[in-house]
């Protein structure tokens, strides 16, 4: 098939299968699958700019459809999600302002690749480390479900130092009923969604790899939930960085919307996979993700292809 | 257990070829005819294009989710 805006022949099958396996690891995982979909369309031929561009309008369609099924679940939180839009969208700004900086400095190409691979490597270390020692707990303390009450656990071994980050009492201190968290100072919401934010515009895409486990780790938000209205945030994210992209011409929009009929069906398979799942367990399936974005770029660096 | 989870299998398959049709005949029509009139939006009004790239996404998502939802609910219903 032949996409006229970025002078490209794609098979819109190949589309819709990538957009298919993206859509399940976002309604699953909560994130944009970005380090998946941006090489998925540079390998048949797509340009650097047009992958990433229009990768970012195809999360926004994606995120919605996920979002949504979230939402029917009760896992987006809605007051949390719309606080932490306005520190994602300044982190953003700041981001690309960094981004700009190393431009300037010819040195964009090397210092994003190796703060990408030292950050994907980090977070799966860190979430192999945490999932394994919760499930070891889980393990071996007494069960005490009443039969036929099979709730999914969602306890985290990091809950004493995230306890003690909700103890940070810097005014305003606000209440997330819907997340149970009881009092949360805004700032510390708008620190965690700053770095998110600040990621997303450096490094590209939605950045869920960063902002959901610290939504989970440092805010104490229920994984189900942080998955849900991570996927909400993207929304926001995703949506400036297409219109930015889009005016920049970078985004081919005909290539979204197919990857979209894929990404449809995938992202309600993957949402509605988190319910038989526990916490630990999505968190530890996680660990792969940024493992292949760090590998994909250790490959882009060593084959000497930009990024 | 096995049998009900056969019948999932069994209902998704017939929803995915459902799909698939539906998707095949979109490809062909819809975006056979946006194609000419967005390229020319990306040239000359790219403000306009850029905002209705965002509408297109967000509708086409909106759109097939309740096409996806109306298949899943028609074929549990039939198969109950």
């Amino acid at each position: 098939m032949f996409f006229p805006i970025s002078n490209s022949h794609i098979s819109p099958i190949y589309l819709a299968v990538i957009g298919f396996l993206i859509g399940v690891m976002g309604g699953f995982f909560g994130v944009g699958g970005s380090f998946i979909a941006g090489p998925a369309l540079r390998a048949v031929g797509l340009d650097w700019n047009f992958a990433v561009g229009t990768d970012l309008a195809h999360i926004v369609g994606k995120s919605v459809v996920a979002a949504k099924r979230h939402r029917a679940l009760g896992n987006v939180d809605l007051r949390l999600g719309f606080i932490m839009a306005i520190g994602t969208m300044g982190g953003a700004e700041v981001g690309a302002q960094l981004i700009q900086m190393l431009k300037r400095a010819g040195n964009v190409n090397s210092v994003v690749s190796i703060v990408s691979i030292a950050i994907y490597v980090s977070i799966s270390s860190f979430m192999i480390w945490e999932s394994w020692r919760t499930l070891q707990y889980q393990k071996r303390r007494p069960r005490s479900k009443v039969a036929g009450t099979a709730t999914k656990q969602d306890e985290s071994s990091f809950s004493h130092r995230t306890k003690a980050i909700q103890g940070f009492r810097l005014c305003p201190m606000i209440s997330l009923p819907t997340s149970g968290v009881k009092a949360i100072s805004l700032w510390v919401i708008i620190l965690v969604s700053f770095i998110g934010g600040l990621f997303s515009g450096f490094l590209g895409g939605g950045a869920g790899y960063i902002r959901m486990p610290m939504m989970v780790y440092v805010l104490g938000i229920p994984t189900h939930l942080a998955v849900g209205t991570d996927l909400f945030e993207i929304i926001i994210s995703a949506s400036y960085g297409t219109f930015s992209h889009a005016i920049k011409g970078n985004v081919d929009i005909l290539i979204a919307l197919v990857m979209n009929t894929g990404a449809a069906i995938g992202a309600q398979i993957g949402a509605i996979s988190t319910q038989y799942f526990a916490g630990p367990k999505i968190r530890l399936a996680f660990v792969p993700l940024p493992l292949i974005g760090a590998a994909i770029v250790i490959y882009t660096m060593m084959s000497g292809h930009k990024l | 257990m096995k049998a009900e989870a056969a019948k999932t299998l069994r209902a998704f398959l017939f929803e995915l070829a459902i799909y698939a049709a539906l998707v095949t005949g979109y490809f062909f029509l819809v975006l056979h005819y946006l194609s000419g009139w967005l390229q020319d939006l990306h040239l000359h009004h790219v403000k306009v294009y850029a905002l209705t790239a965002i509408a297109l996404i967000i509708g086409q998502a909106v759109l097939l989710e309740n096409v996806t939802t109306w298949l899943m609910r028609l074929l549990r219903g039939r198969s109950e």
